[in-house]
């Protein structure tokens, strides 16, 4: 049996006197997709936010690669991030934007860097992007942008916050295509949250769904034999689409 | 006043009434007994009714005094649109405030699916227990307690910096040097003539009110000194001060409100950027550096102002009013300036960042920071001018 990639145990999370989350654990595999899902408001994206580490758990411990509490500043980044919104940074070019990290936390003369970034801008389908502006992409350009910066390093695990959220269906395809695509082909370990059903079906290989009343996990496994044998009518309830009751 | 009101609105009730009788298209009859009420609703409502259907409302409610439960009866109401059930729907919730049970019944499909479209078959919400309003001595504590908590949080942010600092000071690679150029030049060269202009006129100013008062002694000579001093130990650094926090200290808040709520700053920690070092130290030092300088000029061009004045209502000569100044003014008053612009542009940009990063709740959120940065600004910086006049006046400065 191989050693899973991030190792949740017992996790307990919230802000502050509102807890979201009550031990929680789970397992993600190296070159799994794996999607965190549930409803509003049920912890979703701070649960994200945790692994990622830009916040304290109330307990429990999240290891990645074996290494606990993840330290995010002051060293150069061991996985990639990509914000629901892009969050590229607004005053720099989308080649700047893919390169700042690189220019900062290596050695590399400048011409290898633009060749780093422009190879990156292609594998996302963004080549001859990277003298515009954030504000001049659309928003499925802005997210793609957002997995090249997160790309740069070359991580084995990468975190996306709602990929297809706000994007037409075609560019949500597109998007789906390119996660499918990454961990394919490069092996990548995707960490996901999404409310789109068709990209849950299309690229979830596991997931975990979160309940807002129990304050836990309900279900996990593969979405597509969740939704199917999956007794638990919350669960169904969700993969079905069925309006909630009351 | 209220007579004028409640003529008013003796007339519009009226009118309301003559509306109702006219339009009146939809059946309204009310039966059973005291206890038990049925109100049966026909034909067509929609909203031309409204104005009836309202005024019939209000008549119902009233002959409710004695009812436990009212029945409204829509069976025979062929038509009935949003408007109109929304008012029926209020007018059941108001039955239901009255402690009376209160239903819709009987409406055929299309009726039905209004009813439930507005909520008119939700079951009785127990109405929560509404807390009374705090009283006069409970809001200013909430409110001193907030200011001492946004004072905690600063000084946190302060300990941090500092914190911050020295370890930079080992590893500066991680400061980001790049911004404190732009900051310069934005803080710095783009505020040079909002500083003179406004210096200038004070210092006009100044010098006209003061020279009023000091013609009457025969001393006009002295306004140079009133001048000077005034300009280098007090108004130039606190005026500048006042400039910067507009200017920049807003910019710096609301920049750095933005960057949060759009996921920026959380961006830059996730490639591994420290926030305090990448975004605030850049910011503190562009506005350290510079604040000196725009004291400089600000009491350059404060005493200028008075110079003018004095040579075109005093008769003091621009070589007189030098020579004057010379003596006037020693070179502790000016370093007393400078000190202080420091210590401002340092509030500043400490109090700026950590409100811009304290930011939440998207663009509302940005303009309530920004609002709270320049606020708690002004106000640090009246309390520090405090504080350094006393100490430079106890080290005898």
């Amino acid at each position: 049996m191989t050693t899973p990639l991030i190792r949740v145990r017992e996790l307990s999370l919230g802000h502050g006197h509102t807890v979201l989350l009550e031990n929680a654990s789970f397992d993600v595999a190296r070159g799994d997709i794996f999607i965190i899902l549930g409803g509003s408001g049920c912890g979703k994206s701070t649960l994200l936010r945790h692994l990622i580490g830009l916040e304290t758990p109330l307990s429990g411990k999240i290891s990645i690669s074996g290494i606990g509490a993840p330290r995010l500043e002051g060293a150069a980044p061991r996985y990639g991030v990509m914000f629901q919104s892009g969050a590229l940074f607004s005053s720099m070019t989308v080649g700047e934007n893919v390169g700042f990290a690189l220019q900062e936390w290596t050695e590399l003369p400048a011409e290898e860097v633009s060749a780093i970034v422009r190879a990156k801008l292609t594998l996302v389908g963004l080549e001859g992007a990277e003298n515009k502006l954030p504000a001049e992409l659309s928003g499925g350009m802005k997210k793609r942008a957002a997995i090249a910066r997160a790309m740069a390093f070359e991580p084995s695990l990468i975190f996306l916050d709602e990929p297809s959220a706000g994007l037409d269906p075609v560019s949500a395809a597109e998007l789906d295509e390119l996660i499918l695509a990454l961990n394919a082909g490069l092996g990548l370990t995707v960490v996901m949250v999404t409310h789109e059903l068709e990209s849950i079906f299309k690229v979830g290989k596991n997931c975990i769904m979160l309940d807002r009343e129990t304050r836990s996990i309900i279900a996990t496994g593969d979405p597509n034999h969740l939704r199917t044998e999956s007794e638990d009518p919350r669960v169904r309830q969700f993969f079905n689409r069925e309006a909630g009751g009351a | 006043m209220t007579k004028t009101r409640e003529k008013a609105a003796s007339r519009f009730d009226e009118r309301l009434s003559l509306v109702a009788g006219l339009l009146q298209r939809f059946t309204w009859e009310s039966t059973g007994n005291e206890q038990m009420k049925r109100i049966e609703l026909g034909g067509s409502i929609t909203i031309d009714d409204s104005a009836a259907l309202w005024k019939r409302i209000g008549e119902s409610i009233s002959d409710l005094k004695d009812a436990r439960s009212v029945e409204i009866d829509l069976s025979r109401i062929r038509m009935i649109d949003g408007a109109c059930m929304a008012l029926l729907v209020h007018f059941r919730s108001d039955v239901r405030a009255r402690r009376i049970r209160c239903e819709f019944v009987g409406g055929a499909a299309e009726v039905e699916r209004i009813v439930d479209l507005y909520g008119g078959h939700k079951k009785a919400k127990r109405k929560r227990t509404e807390r009374e309003p705090a009283n006069a001595v409970e809001q200013v504590g909430d409110a001193t307690l907030a200011v001492l908590r946004e004072i905690q949080q600063i000084l946190d942010f302060f300990g941090q910096l500092v914190v911050s600092a020295i370890l930079a000071v080992k590893n500066p690679k991680t400061v980001n040097f790049h911004d404190v150029g732009p900051t310069m030049e934005r803080a710095g060269a783009d505020a040079a003539p909002i500083v003179v202009l406004i210096n200038f006129l004070i210092g006009l100013v100044m010098a006209y009110q003061s020279s009023a008062q000091l013609k009457q002694f025969g001393a006009n000579i002295y306004v140079v000194d009133l001048v000077a001093v005034s300009m280098t130990r007090e108004l130039g650094p606190l005026m500048t001060a006042i400039i910067i926090c507009g200017r920049s200290g807003a910019a710096f808040a609301a920049e750095l409100g933005t960057m949060q709520v759009s996921e920026e700053v959380d961006a830059l920690r996730t490639l591994g950027f420290m926030p305090l070092r990448h975004l605030v130290m850049p910011r503190m030092l562009g506005l350290i550096v510079v604040a000196p300088f725009l004291v400089l000029l600000a009491d350059a061009v404060g005493i200028t102002g008075g110079m003018v004045v004095a040579a075109t209502t005093l008769d003091i000569t621009p070589t007189s009013f030098l020579i004057q100044l010379k003596g006037a003014v020693k070179p502790s008053d000016i370093i007393s300036g400078l000190v202080k612009s420091v210590a401002f542009a340092g509030a500043i940009a400490l109090i700026s960042c950590q409100q811009g990063l304290a930011t939440s709740g998207g663009a509302e959120g940005v303009g309530r920071r920004t609002t709270g940065a320049v606020v708690s600004i002004l106000f640090a910086l009246v309390v520090l001018d405090a504080i350094f006049t006393i100490l430079l006046a106890g080290l005898g400065l």
